[in-house]
């Protein structure tokens, strides 16, 4: 997995509520089996006036212009903002895999849903929980001006904005030890391997009939 | 001290080590697995050299990509047409073969979608914890387990450790006091709760379904409320083991028998929440106030009772609401103030993990049953959970029901719950759904979803257009 320490980029606006993982990546490309490759992909109903498939060369697809990914001013994007509850809905790693393969490095929301939410930290993906008239604050920042940026530290856990001002923000230790350092936790799960093992055999004496 | 809730008990017999920053190891006792959200995690398998934990705790079997024509399916894996479908379905069968996973094919009569068949099997138990890459592995949970939706990356890890790294959720209590009233379902009961609790409600929560209502409700239709935890954010949702629950288990394929059996049922009986148990947050909600139930917007919180109107965006104050609101009805193409009864609807899709039990299936049977599918309706299909229920629907004789009234009876996938096969909605399309997201898109590009329980999809199907199936049945 890739680290995530600190991170700069233009912050796109995506105001709405309930963003759903349909949306972030329709279902014709979840039946890909590899992890790559979703980026063209991402927000496809949004993006592109057509249906996307599969493979398709997306170069020539006619764009939704309305859409904000399709904006001049956030062309080169890699903070985005959203809304309550982004990412609700089915537990596809998709999701994360094609805002990652886009080029988003960091998510900013009032509310992320649990899946999701989970999924972005075994993807090099920070999502970041702020207070809702944080939330209105930025969205009234980047509208008033194009190309507005953000700073994420996450060893220090602050969001810092063009005018100096910083925001704090809340992270699990555990996933910013893992997100800092890139790691990839089945490796550390398995070092506790003897526990696991020691608890299944219990476990077996317990509920015989689970290894029967 | 306090009494457990029925999760706190869960997450305590399966708790293999706690850190000190508040993350555990939880251990697994089965995995269920598809075709759509495991290639990339046996691929990781593959690449870091490791093997499966435990494989005889894994059960797999292809469901999202599945063709329901029987056309396509008299041919097995090499009838399917979408070639991009046939190797995924194919990668799956190969990676279950290479591990020795067992695994229902395509062409075995037992394969059918993950969450009906699991529970069919006997492979999901009560007191077990159980995953699966796919949001609504919360169904399980009505047999009084703990289960819920994972991503890919947790997938692999489970393969690999047989463990999943969590933080122990919260508590909260959904309790639905009192009697439904007649042609109210499961379905209606907990579209209703997603109504009054929001989209969003659960997060955080492990959310356990009690009261009467909930206790008079038959196992499958259990499955049916807890299937749609997670459309109120929660992961996991669950109701306390009882008579039901075990009499439901019992003589199940891979059930437990003899000597076995008695002390799997001494154990389940434990699986409900102390007397005493603190619930960090409790609803409660009134059986007799629920009607049927039929969602207008794009997200299961946009429901209504039948005989509701969709409401006005102008009337809500908070602006990032009212926008979601404006947004909601012009994708669906329909106006504030217009009565929910007179949402047209072209096409009926009766299915999906949330409602394609028999039992569902016989509830949209005896609405159907010597009436015809109204001239405006295009298709309306029945798509069976799995192969057994499939057969059980036959043998009872409710495909013919469903056929002489016009519908197409289909083989067992997920289908048009979420269109990733060739059953999907066209733009601008309505459908009555039975499956569990009204998601922009979700169907079809540009379709537009109405989920309601299998009656009231029936009762549509017939009339032409959303009715009260309360007085369908007067009628």
């Amino acid at each position: 997995m890739k680290a995530f320490t600190t991170h700069t980029g233009i912050v796109v606006p995506l105001d709405r509520a309930n963003v759903d993982t349909d949306m972030i990546i329709p279902k014709q490309f979840l039946k890909s089996i590899k992890r790559t490759g979703f980026g063209p992909y991402l927000f496809d109903e949004l993006r592109y006036l057509d249906k996307g498939e599969p493979d398709m060369d997306c170069a020539n697809r006619p764009l939704n212009d309305d859409f904000v990914l399709n904006q001049a001013d956030y062309s080169e994007g890699s903070v985005l903002l959203s809304r309550q509850n982004f990412g609700c809905g089915s537990s596809r790693e998709h999701a994360p895999w094609a805002l990652e393969d886009y080029g988003f490095r960091c998510l900013l929301a009032p509310s992320f849903a649990d899946i999701f939410f989970n999924n972005c930290f075994k993807n090099g993906i920070l999502p970041i929980e702020l207070p809702e008239e944080q939330v209105d604050q930025l969205f009234a920042a980047v509208n008033a001006q194009a190309g507005f940026a953000l700073s994420i530290d996450l060893e220090q856990q602050v969001v810092s904005l063009p005018d100096g001002s910083t925001i704090s923000f809340e992270v699990d230790s555990f996933r910013k030890h893992c997100l800092l350092n890139g790691l990839d936790d089945i490796a550390l799960t398995l070092e506790d391997a003897p526990s696991i093992t020691a608890f299944e055999e219990q476990h077996r004496i317990r509920m015989p009939w689970l290894f029967s | 001290m306090a009494g457990k809730t029925l999760y706190d008990k869960l997450w305590d017999q399966h708790l293999v080590s706690q850190r000190d920053d508040g993350t555990a190891l939880i251990y697994i006792d089965r995995q269920l697995i598809h075709e759509v959200t495991s290639p990339q995690a046996f691929e990781g398998l593959r690449i870091a050299g490791r093997k499966p934990w435990r494989v005889a705790s894994n059960i797999a079997m292809p469901d999202h990509n599945v063709p329901t024509t029987s056309k396509e399916r008299s041919a097995g894996l090499a009838g399917i047409a979408d070639q991009v479908s046939r190797v995924q379905i194919k990668t799956l069968d190969d990676n279950c073969d290479e591990l020795g996973i067992t695994e229902f094919k395509i062409d075995d009569r037992r394969q059918g979608i993950v969450h009906v068949v699991g529970p069919e099997q006997g492979a999901t138990l009560p007191g077990m914890t159980i995953v699966c890459g796919d949001s609504h592995t919360s169904t399980h949970g009505a047999l009084g387990a703990l289960a819920h939706g994972i991503g890919t990356s947790e997938v692999e890890h489970v393969m690999a450790t047989q463990c999943l790294l969590a933080r122990k959720m919260k508590n909260m209590l959904v309790r639905v006091d009192g009697e439904l009233r007649r042609g109210v379902t499961a379905k209606d009961m907990i579209l209703a709760i997603i109504g009054e609790i929001g989209t969003a409600g659960g997060t955080g929560y492990a959310l356990e379904f009690g009261g009467d209502a909930i206790k008079a409700l038959s196992v499958e239709g259990r499955m049916t409320v807890c299937n749609m935890a997670i459309e109120a954010g929660a992961r996991a949702g669950m109701i306390a083991v009882d008579q039901k629950t075990i009499d439901y288990c019992q003589g199940r394929p891979m059930s437990p028998t003899g000597e076995l059996w008695d002390q799997a049922v001494e154990a389940w009986r434990e699986c409900v929440s102390d007397d005493d148990a603190v619930f960090d947050k409790v609803v409660v909600i009134k059986a007799e106030d629920i009607a049927p139930q039929v969602t207008w917007g794009s997200s299961p919180e946009l429901v209504g009772a039948i005989t509701d109107r969709i409401p006005e965006p102008a009337n809500e104050s908070d602006p990032t609401r009212r926008n979601s609101l404006e947004r909601a009805l012009e994708y669906m193409g329909l106006e504030g103030g217009q009565p929910i009864k007179n949402i047209p609807v072209n096409k009926v899709f009766i299915g999906s993990c949330t409602n394609s039990r028999i039992e569902d299936l016989r509830a949209a049977a005896e609405v159907v049953e010597g009436h015809t599918v109204a001239s405006n309706i295009t298709l309306a299909m029945v798509v069976p959970g799995s192969g057994l229920v499939q057969e059980q629907a036959e043998s009872e004789g409710l495909d013919k029901i469903f056929v002489a009234a016009g519908f197409e009876w289909r083989e067992p996938g997920c289908s048009m719950c979420l269109a990733m096969n060739a059953d999907r909605l066209e733009p601008g399309e309505h459908c009555a759904s039975t499956s569990n997201r009204n998601f922009e898109g979700r169907q079809g590009f540009g379709g537009r979803s109405h989920l309601v329980s299998p009656a009231m999809a029936a009762a549509a199907a017939i009339a032409g257009r959303f009715v009260d199936i309360r007085e369908m049945g007067e009628a």
